[in-house]
């Protein structure tokens, strides 16, 4: 019952900043609601007792992009001189499709027959995911080190002053 | 909780940042619809693993999330380069490759 009502109660916080993030007319604004967004999706990840992985969302995302994003808001628009407002365009074709794509996905989930309860946790799951991205995904796991280099590179590269 | 409302929540915030990505006018607006979405896809991975009772898909989680750093780093790499060049981020006026 307690897992329920964090459930629903996440889901609110979710869905809520997630539309607050598309419909804000403050870019600013969009940024912060996404931030929430982030740290309730790490919510959910608690529920799923997923905690390794709640941390790393927390970190990455809502550390690591809300700054960079903030970062590149105040470049681009404090040269312009504007109001940091944004405007949507074709709303109602966005609203139709964003709505057609959800009846499609949760029309074929309902169809399905799926789990409604899991095994409890016989193993520590950090644990078990520190083994297997060490032993049995290591080269994808070194592939990504050079992925995050050479992203590292390109931003940098893109980022240099005029010469 | 049974895997289906999980999977429907991530269905529904999927479908709002595909609204985002769609109807917003301003770049960064955009990469802000995609992060949405990615993270939506997140919680399918997670929800899954969990009730399958694998650790495999949370490793892919993980990667995923990596991944989607650095698309944001690039990303908005790009928008900047984009504004030194065209002096805007409205995604309207970026027609560069219109013939």
């Amino acid at each position: 019952m307690p897992e329920t009502i964090a459930f629903w109660s996440l889901a609110v916080v979710l869905v809520g900043s997630a539309l607050a993030v598309v419909l804000s007319k403050n870019l600013f604004h969009s940024v912060l609601w996404l931030a929430l967004a982030l740290t309730g999706t790490a919510g959910v990840f608690l529920l799923l007792e997923a905690e390794f992985l709640a941390a790393v969302q927390l970190l990455l995302y809502a550390g690591g992009i809300v700054t960079i994003v903030v970062f590149a808001i105040v470049v681009t628009e404090r040269l312009v001189g504007e109001r940091i407002t944004q405007t949507s365009r074709r709303i109602t074709a966005g609203a139709v499709t964003a709505l057609a794509l959800i009846a499609l996905v949760v029309n074929a989930i309902s169809r399905q027959p799926l789990p409604t309860a899991r095994e409890p946790l016989t193993t520590d799951l950090t644990r078990t995911i520190g083994e297997s991205v060490l032993t049995r995904f290591v080269l994808p796991f070194e592939l990504l080190g050079v992925l995050m280099l050479a992203a590292m590179l390109g931003a940098v590269y893109f980022a240099r002053p005029e010469d | 909780m049974g895997l289906q409302a999980y999977l429907i929540l991530a269905a529904v915030v999927f479908g709002i940042g595909l609204f985002g990505v769609v109807t917003r006018r301003n770049t960064i607006g955009i990469l802000l619809g995609i992060e949405l979405m990615l993270n939506a896809v997140n919680i399918n991975l997670v929800a899954f693993a969990r009730f399958s009772g694998s650790e495999v898909g949370m490793v892919f989680t993980v990667f995923a999330i990596c991944i989607t750093v650095a698309e944001a780093a690039m990303g908005l790499a790009i928008v900047i380069l984009l504004f030194r060049v065209r002096r805007t981020v409205m995604a309207d006026h970026l027609d560069l490759l219109k013939g």
